[in-house]
Order: structure tokens, then sequence, then C-alpha cells
């Protein structure tokens, strides 16, 4: 699903080149449920933000569902972000002048569908994410946990092949921190393949896989044993 | 092509921030709205001043008796100049360009107008038809001289507005009855209306100059002549070749410009346009000043908006939203409020206008007058055409912040805060 091929990015501050990414090889089959670690600086989000397209690379390959990401148009890349990605941010991100369920029909209005339909299946994801009865509230009225379901709902109503999430829970206390990711792991029991960046070990351990990076490098990509016995 | 969607995505957008939208509104409206009322403005002071001005023949002098003040041929200066018939005969004989020639004597003395019991204090006159065309009467009831009037000397009358307002009041109509002044009783033929002078102009009557001559002034005196100048040839001329002719019947200096006196009306004319040419220039000054402040305020508020909304630009640019889409999202959004807002301004600029213009009208028939200003009006062409500008300008002023932001990465848009 996801291929990175010796991928490397700069960022240029001031007259330095600041090498960010050195070289990441990375494959993420269809379905895995990935959490990619690493303290600050080590180059987590621009990986996340390079993933869902948001951000683009200086060197190496990026194939997203075999195609290759690579000097995309701004119309190609909506295109894809829109079809085949699907986000989760740590500020939530919601239109604050929209209520949760305007928020969530919102990819499907950049997708050309209809408004009753919209609206109708903003309502089913919703529902999944047990917020039916808030559908009328904008954000300001919703706590974070509540937030940050109505976010996942929206990045799941356009049914993406990719969830990517960038510290989802890392404004939420440990209750709603674990609500969140009960909706993630039911996400991936769909076969939806998720990429969760994060600095909790908590949620880490939730995860089939974890990948750590340090400086820009992987140090370490470790697949959990024994979910893997219970898959086979 | 209508999209009900993307209009629906814009009102909501626009109902959910009150304030931006209408501080957007409120600054094309007051811009507009300044606009017409500083246009119609400029307008009813020129209207004011046209109206002062009257509606005298712009190709015509008036010549009047004066005083010598040269020496001349061995004659003393001081010596009084007085017209007759034979002078105004020369004139019309000699003068070369003239078109026609007026004469006009007033009654002297203590007397009143009377009919039936009513009587009111106007001064009479004596003229000809010609006097009509360059002081500019204009018939209200009945008609002016004939020929036959003058020819034989009718006591016949013709009565200003006033004069007609005082003596019969509302409900006789003045035509065919009898006015008595100094025990001669005269037949009204005529009313008519004339502008300027705060209505001073109508309280005059008037009776043919033959008739007048015959009945009050034997002596075949002329107090003033007017001279109307032919299509083509200007009244500098004329006045040139009237004061050559006068000078040599009453033998003063040509140079000498208080023997006789002479208006010429082209001259004051080309006063006036100067200054209605002055009033416009300062009206579209200040106009344009008033559009380019409007301009710049909509501009203004079109890039504190854009830049309020990266991050939403950036969350729906994640979301799929193409560059396009977000390009016409702000500007269909920018010109729907401004060209609502702009066509409101108009709207109430031209209905406050045409409330002064009703209030004015109501001052001018109960007697009064504003100086200087009347009949405000807009035209409505340029009124438009300024909506429009505004429109447009604001629509680029949002533009060019909408298309770097539609070309941010959207992370750059994520992390503005």
């Amino acid at each position: 699903m996801i291929t990175l091929k010796q991928v490397h990015k700069y960022y240029s501050v001031g007259k330095n080149k600041l090498h960010v990414l050195k070289g990441l090889d990375v494959d993420i089959q269809e379905g895995e449920l990935v959490s990619i670690m690493g303290s600050s600086g080590s180059g987590k989000s621009t990986m996340l933000n390079i993933l869902g397209i948001l951000d683009d690379y200086d060197e190496g390959e990026y194939h997203l569902n075999n195609t290759l990401i690579q000097n995309l148009s701004a119309k190609k890349a909506a295109y894809y972000r829109n079809r085949f990605l699907g986000f989760v941010f740590q500020s939530f991100n919601l239109l604050s002048f929209k209520t949760a369920q305007e928020n969530v029909a919102l990819p499907l209005y950049y997708q050309k569908v209809g408004r009753r339909k919209r609206n109708k299946l903003a309502m089913e994801y919703l529902e999944m994410v047990g917020l039916s009865d808030r559908a009328d509230h904008t954000p300001s009225e919703l706590s974070g946990g509540q937030k940050q379901r109505v976010a996942l709902a929206r990045a799941l109503i356009s049914q993406p092949k990719v969830i990517l999430a960038d510290e989802p829970t890392g404004a939420l206390d440990t209750q709603t921190t674990q609500e969140v990711m009960d909706i993630f792991k039911e996400v991936h029991r769909k076969g939806i393949t998720v990429v969760i960046v994060t600095h909790e070990n908590e949620i880490a351990e939730q995860t089939d896989r974890v990948i750590r990076l340090r400086d820009g490098i992987i140090e370490s990509d470790k697949v959990k044993q024994e979910e893997l016995t219970v898959k086979e | 092509m209508f999209d009900l969607d993307k209009w629906q995505e814009i009102l909501g957008t626009m109902r959910k921030n009150k304030l931006r939208t209408f501080l957007t509104a409120f600054g094309v409206f007051w811009g507009i709205f300044m606009l017409v009322l500083l246009l119609g403005a400029g307008r009813g002071m020129q209207n004011g001043v046209q109206r002062e001005f009257g509606n005298e023949a712009k190709n015509s002098l008036w010549i009047w008796q004066g005083k010598t003040t040269i020496p001349y041929q061995g004659m003393k200066p001081g010596r009084q100049i007085r017209f007759t018939n034979d002078d105004y005969e020369a004139l019309a004989r000699e003068v070369p360009g003239l078109a026609s020639l007026a004469r006009r004597n007033r009654l002297g003395g203590e007397y009143t107008l009377n009919y039936k019991t009513k009587n009111g204090s106007f001064p009479l006159y004596g003229a000809n038809s010609t006097f009509f065309e360059i002081n500019g009467e204009t018939v209200l009831k009945g008609r002016f001289f004939n020929p036959n009037d003058l020819a034989e000397k009718r006591k016949v009358m013709i009565l200003g507005r006033r004069a007609r307002e005082v003596l019969f009041g509302d409900s006789i109509p003045p035509i065919g009855k009898y006015v008595n002044v100094k025990g001669v009783y005269f037949k009204v033929i005529g009313t008519y209306e004339l502008d300027g002078g705060n209505g001073r102009r109508e309280e005059r009557s008037y009776i043919p100059f033959s008739t007048y001559q015959s009945i009050f002034d034997t002596k075949r005196r002329v107090n003033l002549m007017g001279a109307l100048a032919k299509e083509g040839v200007s009244a500098a001329q004329v006045e040139e070749g009237v004061r050559k002719v006068l000078a040599a019947r009453h033998r003063f200096s040509v140079d000498d410009k208080q023997a006789i006196g002479i208006n010429n009306n082209e001259e004051n004319f080309k006063r006036f346009t100067g200054l209605f040419a002055g009033i416009e220039a300062f009206v579209w000054f200040v106009g344009i000043g008033t559009l380019i402040a409007g301009i710049v305020g909509v501009s203004n508020i079109m890039l504190i908006i854009v830049k309020e909304r990266t991050k939403e630009i950036g969350v729906r640019k994640a979301l799929g939203a193409t560059p396009w889409s977000i390009i016409s999202l702000i500007l269909q959004e920018s010109v729907f409020i401004t060209a609502l807002s702009g066509y409101l301004g108009l709207l109430l600029g031209a209905g406050l206008l045409e409330l002064m213009s009703i209030g004015i009208r109501q001052i001018e028939k109960s007697g009064g007058q504003a100086p200087y200003f009347t009949h405000p009006e807009v035209d409505l062409r340029v009124a438009i055409a300024a909506t429009i500008i505004l429109v447009i300008s604001g629509a680029f002023a949002g533009l060019v912040p909408a298309l770097k932001a539609a070309r941010v990465k959207p992370i750059e848009a994520l992390r503005a805060e």
C-alpha cells in the first residue's frame, strides 16, 4: 500500500540546508496498523506529511497504492488526498463555523456528492463514532474527545485506503485517548491501513508494528510477534 | 454555471462569520453611499447656480445709459447720455450681426396695479416682443405681444406669475380681465414665468412699448435696450458695433466705458461655464478619492480574510479541495458581498437624494429657497460604473492573496494560526 524508497527531505533554514529525512525505506502493507515513534525533531511528522501528500520530498520514490507520488500538480494531489487518504490531526482541524455533521460531510463535497446523500452518510459515520446526537453542534460545543471522534468520522467518510493520524491523542486525557484508540482499532479491523504518529508508548503498544525514527533514520522497525501468530 | 452547493457553502460561511461579512459589506456600502451623495450634492450646487443665472439668452447684451468720464471734442466729462427712439432705430439700422433689438422702460413714481378690490405695488414696464426673447420669459397662459398690439398701441398687459397670484388669486382666470394702472385700463392677454432673482422677476407686468410711450412718456425716451446676436456672431462683436454707433451719435469716446453700460451675457455665461467645470472637477476629484478609499478598505479586509482563512484553506486542501475550488470560493464570496452592499449603498444614496429633492421642492413651493442648491440628483450610469469598479477591484484585491493561499503547500497552511 505504502512504499518509501530512499526518501530524503531537506528544509532550508536561512542559507543552511537541514537534512530532515536521511533515506527512509518503509513498506507498509494493506490493512496494517502502524505507529511511528520518535522524539521531537526525529522527522516523524515530516514523514507523515509526505505520506499524506501535504508536503513534497526531495529524493527517492514514494508509491501510494502502486502510484508514484512525485511532482504532482496541485489538482492531482488534491484528487489523491481526497480518494486515498483520511487525516486526523492533533489539533482536530475542524472548521469552527460548521456543525459536526457539516464537517464530516466536507470531503464528500469535494467528491461532488449530492447534498442529501452527503448529509445522510455524515449521519451514519457520526453514529459509528457514537456522536449522532451531537450532529448539530459546532466544534466549540464539543469536548476534545468528541472533536477527535468527529475528525475521525470525517477522515473515514470518503472510504480512504489509508488513515494518517498525527498525534491524534496528544490533546486528550487517558480515558478519551482510549475511546479514540478503540475507534482506530475498529477501523483497522475493517481492513483500512492506519498510520499513527505518536510519542506515547501506550499508543504504540496497541499497534501491530512500531517504526522508531531517530534523526531522520529508521532506528528500529518491529512487528509484534503475537499479533503475527494470531493473524497467521 | 450555477452551483447550488457552492452557494450554500458561501452563504453558510457568511452566516457564520457575521462580523467579517459586515465589515466588508460596510466598507463597500459606505464608499458607494458617500460617492452617490457627493455626486448628487455637486449636481445640486450646479443646478442651484444655473437657476440663479436664469433663462436669459446667452448670446445677448443689455445696454443702459451712463455718464461720460473722458473729455471728448471739447466737452467736459460727467455728461449724462440719454437714449431715444432714434438711437434704437439707428442701432437696428447700423449695427452688423444683430438678430434683433429690444427696448424696455419702467414706469416711475407711486402707483399700484388694481383689479376690483385687490391691488399690488408691482412695477409696470413697456417693452417690445423681442425683449422677452432675450430676457427669457416663458408663457404660462394666453400669449405675448403680437405686431398688431405694438402697431396699434393696444392697451393690453402681460402679468408675471406673482402679480397674477396677488391680483387674481387661484380661482379667477386673469385672461380677458382689466387691470387699472393710474386710471388706465389694460386687458390681460397672458401670464409668464421666469426663473432667477428669488421670484421678484415674476412681480413685473408688461404693456406694449408703443402704448407705454403714448400714455406715460411722450418724450420718446428709451431706458434699456437689449441686443441679440445672429447665429454665429459673437456678442462681443455686436457690443463693439453698438458702442461705435452710440459714440458717434452722442459724441463720446469709444474708449469711454462709463458713458454707456453694457452687460455682455456671453461673457457672464463663460464665467459660469468655468464655475461649473470647476465644481464638476472638484466633485470628481473628491469622488475618485472616496472610491480609492473604498477600494483600499475592501482590499485590506480581503487581505485579512484570506490570512485569517489560511488554516481553513489548509484543512480544505487536506480533505481534497483543488486550488481552483479554493480561489473561486473566496472570490465568489467577496464579489457577492461587495456587489450586494454596493447596490445597497447606491439605493440608499439615491433614495436620500430623492428625499432631499422632495424636501427642497416643498420648501420652494412654500416660497422659500435654498441658496445655490436645488434638485440634487445623481447620474445613475456613473454610480453603477463606480459600483462595478469597486466590486471588480475588491475581487482583484482578494484574488492575489487567494491565489497565493491556493499555491501554498497544505502543510504550511495547516501550520498557520
